[in-house]
């Protein structure tokens, strides 16, 4: 089976629709969506209902600390992210916020595990920034390959019995085996508003029968999409740091 | 894991387990077939026992993720992998007589041998590069030849793919690798510089040209370390029968700043295939070590080590490549051979170790049997060369240099694509050949060439100034 595995959308339409345009045309089987769904970009309401949409048709789909504080005023976020938030909440629907509300934090699917953050406590959303993180992350779960986001920056970490956290920076469309006999964290790029220096959408392909996990980048309409965050009055570094991909 | 003690006769995933073939320690190699494979193929198990050197089984899931990822007449083939769980394996090619380590009974070498040794293990190590593999034990019980003549690098046990993860960084504080061969950046614990393997295959050429290894055997750290500072003594003062240019070559293979080396194992191969072409430096003419003071300063002030970072490996690489100049100077007018001069600053600036190859054809008559060599066939021959170097005046080329050569051909296109496939040239720059009658009773050779060159061409042309005659001439 091909799952796709897409994270840290953001509100971010043209983004979303190329990757996802990417995947079918990859051939996916699966889609997992890792969370944050919205904020900072401009079209929360659409991205969210075409998670729904998704979900409806078998996705998994699970919550990340944006979509947590559209209904939870306590998750604390910087004051850019607060302006877009409370931007964000006037942008969507009864049954989105619903939706959103109601996403789990995990899922497990054969020897995999999905989560927005670190899995030693994915309500605190913690980052997976270097090897100590993943670390406490692999100590934490005991799936053999595990897919986080929440990071913006495509990372892959592996451990073998004994041994220490290797990091790993990905290449863009080379498969990597995830060698059975390791354990494995991919951390996912960001598809909405990606941090690595490149502005192109981030997600991945994992073929479960071969264990191949292709990191991807998808072209997409950066201009347009960070026009309409100008043209919505978020805040300007929002639009600029989509043009340059950090 | 299922510990299965293989015998011959055991049937393993289809595999027929015939011979045992090579009992090593941290693998046991056994000849094996399966109906469907018509060629002769090795089965590699690897020795896991309780206590043993983890970096033995790192490195042989290095070598189950990076082999089948190659492909070319310089790797073996790969057939399959068998499960960590049940019974890891390896399965692939056997390549038929020995490696180079039976030589070493019979060293010194003719340099003559030794740089045509050199020169095919530099062109395997470049398929090996271009296909994001560094070697990093690159030594004589590695180096395999195929009937066909090819060099085939095997085990790949301590190599790194540049686009994979590297499971042997980190893991272990160590640096892996042959202590004779290993480059001064691998022993400060760099994986990732392609320039590591040359300076292993200068090792190789040193010993097998002189008998003796540059650096002996160390084994300890401390020893290993030695090389940052301490040079080897130059080949020809232990074997007067090497001339300055493999000494030059093989010197500049063991220098300790990795920028200071070859940029690529092409150009590497170019050299050592034409010895004659080299450029020879300092290091050509030395006859003893650095005195004592500089070791002692270098010690303490060591040589700067400009290595490089998996990100960056790939575009070190493709800022030394090989560009051959096809110029015909009676052909083409002074503005063409301006706009050619002018592209070829460009790609020098842009790739600064590039190798420029300036290629003249002087066409030969198909029925004469040969005029090259009496005397008007000569001059012609000595007088595009000084046309060549003239036209070249004011090409600063830093790093890779630049040679030239009148190719004599029936068919420029055919010398001109034949040049490019036999010196692995990446880049290939040549005039139009202005509208003409010429053009159209003879076809473009720069067409026939951009047809069916193995890289990337560029076709130089003037364009007509608006409402001005067009460019003939």
């Amino acid at each position: 089976m091909l799952l796709a595995i897409l994270s840290d959308i953001h509100a971010n339409r043209e983004a979303f629709e190329a990757v996802l345009a990417a995947v079918e045309g990859a051939g996916a089987d699966r889609l997992v969506l890792l969370g944050d769904i919205v904020g900072y970009g401009a079209d929360p309401e659409w991205c969210a209902e075409r998670a729904m949409a998704l979900a409806a048709g078998g996705a998994v789909v699970l919550r990340g600390n944006h979509d947590e504080a559209v209904g939870n005023p306590a998750v604390s976020m910087n004051p850019t992210a607060t302006f877009a938030l409370e931007w964000t909440r006037r942008q969507l629907g009864s049954q989105t916020r619903a939706f959103l509300a109601a996403l789990p934090f995990e899922a497990r699917e054969g020897d995999c595990l999905f989560v927005h953050a670190d899995a030693s406590a994915p309500p605190a959303w913690n980052y997976v920034l270097d090897a100590s993180d993943a670390g406490r992350h692999l100590a934490a779960c005991a799936a053999r390959v595990s897919f986080c986001g929440h990071v913006h920056k495509p990372a892959l970490y592996s451990t073998a019995p004994g041994g220490r956290v290797t990091h790993f920076r990905p290449v863009a469309a080379t498969p990597v085996p995830l060698l059975p006999q390791r354990r494995w964290l991919a951390v996912m790029g960001s598809v909405g508003q990606p941090r690595d220096g490149d502005p192109a959408a981030a997600y991945a392909l994992y073929d479960t029968q071969s264990a191949e996990l292709r990191f991807q980048r998808a072209a997409y309409d950066v201009e347009r999409a960070a026009g309409k965050i100008r043209a919505a009055g978020l805040p300007a570094s929002l639009a600029d740091r989509l043009l340059r991909g950090r | 894991m299922v510990k299965a003690r293989l015998k011959p006769g055991d049937l393993i995933d289809g595999f027929l387990i015939e011979a045992i073939a090579h009992n090593g320690g941290m693998a046991r190699i056994w000849a094996v077939s399966r109906p469907d494979i018509d060629f002769p193929i090795l089965m590699k198990v690897p020795v896991i026992g309780e206590g043993d050197d983890p970096a033995a089984i790192v490195g042989f899931e290095m070598e189950q993720m990076i082999l089948p990822r190659l492909s070319g007449p310089h790797v073996p083939r790969f057939v399959a992998n068998g499960d960590f769980a049940t019974l890891p394996y390896i399965v692939m090619e056997r390549l038929p007589g020995t490696s180079l380590y039976p030589l070493l009974e019979r060293l010194p070498l003719p340099p003559e041998e030794v740089a045509a040794l050199g020169a095919k293990i530099a062109v395997a190590l470049d398929s090996l590069h271009r296909q994001h593999v560094v070697h990093l034990d690159l030594k004589p019980s590695n180096v395999m030849f195929r009937e066909s003549g090819e060099a085939v690098l095997i085990d790949y046990g301590l190599a790194r793919h540049i686009h994979l993860p590297d499971l042997m960084d980190e893991q272990f504080r160590l640096p892996y690798g042959t202590a004779p061969y290993m480059a001064p950046e691998q022993v400060l614990g760099t994986r990732s510089d392609f320039r590591s393997d040359l300076f292993a295959l200068g090792v190789l050429l040193y010993f097998f040209a002189t008998g003796e290894r540059p650096f002996g055997d160390p084994q300890r750290l401390k020893g290993l370390k030695r090389r940052l500072w301490r040079d080897p003594l130059p080949p020809r003062a232990r074997n007067a029968a090497i001339p300055p240019a493999l000494q030059e070559v093989i010197l500049r293979c063991l220098e300790v700043n990795p920028a200071w080396r070859y940029p690529s194992a092409a150009q590497l191969a170019l050299d050592l295939q034409d010895l004659s072409a080299v450029k020879l430096t300092a290091r050509a003419e030395k006859m003893k070590r650095d005195p004592l003071g500089m070791v002692l300063r270098r010690r303490f002030n060591p040589v700067p080590i400009e290595t490089v970072k998996p990100q960056t490996a790939e575009a070190q690489l493709a800022n030394a490549p090989i560009v051959a100049v096809a110029i015909d100077l009676a052909a083409s007018t002074p503005d063409l051979a301006d706009a050619m001069h002018r592209t070829v600053a460009r790609i020098i600036e842009n790739t600064p170790d590039a190798r420029i190859a300036c290629i003249n054809v002087l066409k030969i008559n198909r029925i004469a049997i040969d005029t090259s060599l009496d005397e008007e066939g000569r001059n012609k021959h000595v007088l595009r060369l000084v046309e060549l170097r003239t036209w070249s005046t004011g090409l600063a080329v830093p790093g890779g240099g630049i040679t030239f050569h009148v190719l004599e051909a029936v068919s420029p296109a055919d010398a001109i694509l034949d040049y490019a496939r036999e010196n692995y040239v990446d880049h290939i720059v040549m005039g139009a050949r202005a509208e003409s009658a010429m053009r159209s009773m003879l076809g473009s050779v720069s067409g026939e060439v951009a047809a069916h060159a193995p890289c990337t061409v560029t076709v130089v042309r003037n364009r007509p100034r608006p409402g001005g005659a067009p460019d003939t001439g």
